[in-house]
């Protein structure tokens, strides 16, 4: 099972200059029309199920906009080994 | 950086050593992508508040701004000669410039090459986008040949305007310089090859090898008139024929610091 993991779009930064869609392995991202930022921009987000956390949109990103969190289960940061 | 809380992992959050402030780069501008690099770079090595940067004249002329760290403004072209001074000064501190084409390979030239000709320890970031993007567009010295400007409408003629330069090359060939390379930022692969470019050439100056150089290919969406990512397609179609994206000098005592 792939891992999940989701994004936070700070929308202080967030230019809406859509680099990070194309660069989204899993096509996850869109623009959102909705939204109109303090800036006046569309920022992006997250259209549905289906982030893994791999955060290439982060590293796209100029803005510096993305925050990636991915659940602790399925990415462990110590090797903390389970007893067999 | 990743670190556990509440039953979900950070894998990425915005640097420390980037400051609150929203840039004022236009949306696309990889600009931000090279501040998000250094920023990262720092805040690894964890000498955010033992670094001093000099910012250039360009669109990144507000680079104090964006950092969280200290920074100074040098006139148009002379950051390697202000970088220069205070690292003499402040040997311990790490000192690097940012710069871009307009500011290093034109105004700047004089600076630069002696800087790197005497071998001064500090490092360079240079991004070269082949166009002057805060004055509106017009040829840089490192446009390409046939690209078009408001300065060259009908495209860069090179039996007028000469042949764009290329920094990197240049540079590698002085005696007293350890690290010069070319990077791009056209793609997730090529940006993270960027970002170890940079940590490499502050590892250099940490150590006392001497000059440091990376020269960055950029995108300037607005001026060259396409679309943010059709500007990375013009990156890697257009500029890396020109600007080849290679390692042209490493001091071989590198590979020992790494690690």
């Amino acid at each position: 099972m792939p891992a999940k993991g989701w994004i936070e779009v700070n929308e202080k930064y967030c230019k809406g200059c859509e680099l990070c869609i194309p660069a989204c392995p899993q096509d996850v991202l869109a623009i959102d029309q909705q939204t109109i930022t303090s800036k006046g921009y569309h920022p992006v987000n997250l259209t549905g199920p289906g982030c893994t956390g791999c955060a290439i949109c982060a590293v796209v990103c100029p803005d510096a906009a993305l925050t990636v969190y991915r659940e602790a289960k399925v990415k462990k940061t110590q090797s903390v080994a389970s007893p067999a | 950086m990743v670190s556990e809380t509440n039953n979900a992992t950070l894998v990425y959050e915005r640097p420390e050593s980037l400051t609150e402030m929203p840039t004022f780069y236009c949306p696309g501008c990889t600009h931000g992508t090279a501040h998000r690099l250094v920023a990262e770079v720092l805040d690894e090595m964890g000498i955010r508040e033992t670094t001093i940067g000099v910012a250039p004249v360009g669109c990144s002329v507000f680079a104090y701004n964006y950092f969280n760290h200290d920074y100074v403004e040098a006139a148009h072209g002379r950051a390697p000669a202000m970088a220069t001074g205070i690292k003499r000064v402040l040997p311990k501190k790490m000192v690097y410039t940012y710069q871009g084409d307009g500011d290093l390979a034109s105004i700047g030239m004089g600076e630069i090459m002696h800087a790197a000709a005497r071998g001064e320890n500090i490092t360079v970031i240079y991004l070269n986008n082949a166009i002057y993007g805060m004055t509106g567009g017009q040829m840089s010295p490192t446009t390409l040949p046939n690209m078009k400007t408001t300065s060259t409408p009908l495209g860069r003629d090179v039996e007028v305007a000469g042949y764009p330069i290329r920094m990197a090359e240049i540079i590698s060939n002085l005696d007293a310089v350890s690290y010069v390379v070319r990077r791009s930022l056209h793609n997730p692969a090529n940006i993270r090859k960027t970002k170890k470019a940079v940590k490499t050439a502050f590892q250099t100056q940490a150590s006392g090898m001497g000059f440091s150089m990376v020269e960055i290919l950029s995108s300037c969406p607005t001026n060259w008139k396409l679309s943010p990512s059709k500007s990375l397609e013009f990156i890697e179609e257009q500029m890396i024929p020109v600007y080849p994206i290679a390692d042209f000098k490493v001091n071989p005592e590198i590979k020992n610091i790494k690690g």
